[in-house]
């Protein structure tokens, strides 16, 4: 890599390619604004008095600051239930399915199992075939999942790429420190606990961000399986809820009518959308070399 | 003869061994065989309802069969060939755009000289991937309200003399579509192919500048080739994914004036599955769908194992 930097610094760089390093820096400065912008303006609106924000121009500055909107989102109930269940879910599912899964991929990656081979198999099946929605929501239906916390938690814990994720990532390290344990007399579980699962940090770390996103971004289950019972609600599905309220609010004018007070369904939304993106956004900067490790192993490799 | 006899004894010997052993192994192994039969297999048999004139008071033993009845009602459905061209509309133009795109950001910001400002680039890019398609679908609505910032930027250079509002016209929901997933996913799928390409040997790029390639012919004979066999694998991936494309966003931004365009496979199964009960149509166009998915996943196989390149099984 230094050596390469040091040789472009050595010959002089060419006319065209000094256009290139031109294009391709607007480029990347067009793509962090078209990424960032929307999310910025959403803010924006969010901190934004909610009939001001009807009269629209309102870009990267807040026109009539005010955090009412923030304010009439935390006194909506179904919102704090929501947050509630949504932490729930997320911190339980994780720490459960990151257990499983890890075990089950520890159980397929030692190398004198008799069933390796059968019971990896039967798990990567799964990747391809799958029941379908309905009979899985039959089956769901008949467990006695439906109109349940259980549901967000047990159906989804093992999931096969995952497992592989820590599987081939298990695979590398060297069978030398599992034998001298065993030597000292320690069994499986010791092994697994004690030896292997401090060395998986990484990996743990991967899956665990993968798992805990999908949990908390995760929506259709509730809306499915729980809709009937309103303290199970989660997060995303309140803000699914809004924002199919205010698309079938027919014109902005009804809605500035309509609207007797400062915060509009749209203020609102933008204020609820930003709380709920918000542990996200602050937490996956740090786990970057995490997830991008991770993806690299389990993506390419199977 | 007596001498594999004997091989065979000493493996039973050895396996009755090992079996003690791995005990604590074989009682987890048996748990998971049991969680993974009840929830990935079990709903397997609920093909048969397919099969059925399915009631839910009934159940699977007192329905009655009706053969592939059912398929023939699926087909002659105007409704389900349209949800079928949609979602191979769709599915083919998420995969192209989403794939040129993350391969064309990864080989620009491999371009990237300064270090702050690819992993700055980098960060920001994963970011969109992170959030659910309630908050991208929230997001999109108000860029392309009327008085979004779209509609306003349009209006600024004089394109449209109106605001428009663009979910109410069926010829723009597929590139709505294909906009919000470029949008969301490329810098996460960039991910994979900027470690292939860090993968790649140094010397070669030194080789050709001394040859006096230039960056496009850097990029053309040793970035591409370079990262070839990865491009080939996530496209096998992706080929056979090309059905599941579409649910959460069509079924987020869909409405009543694009309902032609918009309504996918799954939107059909849950329609007819959940909201109107009839169980057998609805699980005859999920078996539909996973046996074309199979047999997609199936013919690209073995079509990158005749062009020699990397099998994913």
């Amino acid at each position: 890599m230094n050596r390469r930097i040091v040789l472009h610094k050595k010959k002089k760089t060419s006319c065209s390619d000094k256009i290139f390093v031109v294009l391709n820096t607007v480029f990347m400065i067009i793509l962090v604004i078209f990424t960032l912008y929307p999310v910025l303006n959403t803010l924006v609106v969010s901190l934004n008095d909610g009939t001001d924000a009807l009269r629209g121009g309102l870009y990267l500055w807040p026109r009539k600051w005010t955090l009412q909107n923030y304010i009439t989102v935390i006194q909506k109930n179904n919102l704090i239930i929501g947050a509630y269940i949504s932490v729930a879910r997320t911190v339980l599912g994780t720490l459960l399915a990151l257990s499983a899964n890890a075990l089950l991929a520890f159980i397929v990656s030692r190398k004198r199992f008799l069933f390796k081979k059968q019971l990896s198999l039967f798990w990567v099946i799964t990747m391809y075939v799958n029941g379908g929605l309905i009979p899985t929501f039959l089956l769901y239906k008949s467990l006695g999942l439906t109109n349940s916390f259980y549901v967000y938690i047990i159906p989804g814990m093992l999931g096969a790429f995952n497992m592989l994720v820590i599987r081939t990532y298990m695979a590398g390290i060297p069978d030398s420190l599992e034998e001298s344990a065993q030597l000292d007399g320690a069994g499986y579980m010791t092994v697994f606990v004690k030896i292997i699962s401090p060395l998986c940090k990484p990996v743990y770390a991967t899956v665990a961000l993968f798992i805990a996103v999908g949990h908390w971004n995760s929506w259709f289950d509730a809306m499915l399986y729980n809709r009937m019972s309103s303290n199970l609600t989660t997060l995303q599905y309140e803000l699914m809820k809004l924002l199919s309220s205010v698309t079938n609010q027919s014109t902005s004018v009804e809605a500035m009518k309509n609207a007797a007070s400062s915060v509009t369904p749209t203020s609102v939304r933008a204020a609820a959308t930003i709380l709920t993106m918000l542990p996200i956004v602050c937490l996956y900067p740090f786990l970057q070399r995490y997830f991008v490790t991770g993806l690299t192993i389990g993506g390419v490799k199977e | 003869m007596s001498t594999s006899v004997k091989v065979k004894e000493k493996r039973e010997k050895i396996n009755w061994k090992e079996v003690k052993k791995q005990k604590v192994l074989l009682i987890w192994s048996a748990v998971f065989v049991i969680y993974g039969t009840i929830f990935c297999y079990l709903p397997l048999f609920g093909w048969l309802m397919a099969f059925q004139n399915y009631k839910p008071k009934d159940g699977f033993i007192h329905s009655t069969f009706v053969g592939m009845a059912k398929f023939k009602q699926l087909f002659l459905d105007d409704g389900f060939i349209r949800v079928i061209r949609n979602t191979l509309a769709m599915g083919v133009i998420n995969l192209v755009s989403t794939f040129v795109m993350a391969i064309v950001f990864a080989i620009l910001l491999n371009e990237v000289k300064s270090r702050g400002g690819k992993k700055m680039v980098q960060t920001i890019s994963y970011l969109p991937h992170f959030l659910s398609w309630i908050i991208v679908t929230c997001i999109l609505h108000d860029a392309l309200s009327s008085t979004g910032i779209i509609n306003e930027l349009l209006m600024k250079f004089h394109v449209l003399e109106d605001p428009l509002n663009f979910f109410a016209y069926p010829k723009y929901f597929w590139w709505i579509v294909a906009f919000a997933n470029v949008w969301k996913e490329t810098g996460w799928n960039a991910i994979i192919y900027l470690s292939a390409i860090t993968a790649i040997d140094t010397t070669l790029y030194e080789a050709a500048a001394i040859d006096g390639a230039g960056r496009w012919g850097r990029i053309k004979y040793i970035t591409l080739p370079g990262i070839k066999p990865t491009i080939m694998i996530l496209l096998l991936m992706n080929v056979g994914n090309v059905l599941n494309a579409g649910f959460e966003v069509q079924y987020l931004l869909g409405n009543g004036l694009v309902q032609s365009v918009s309504q996918t496979i799954d939107i059909y199964v849950l329609k007819w599955g959940i909201s109107q009960a009839d169980y057998s149509i609805g699980t005859a166009a999920g078996i539909f769908k996973s046996i074309v998915s199979i047999i997609l996943i199936v013919i690209a196989n073995q079509m990158a194992k005749r062009a020699g390149e990397e099998r994913l099984f």
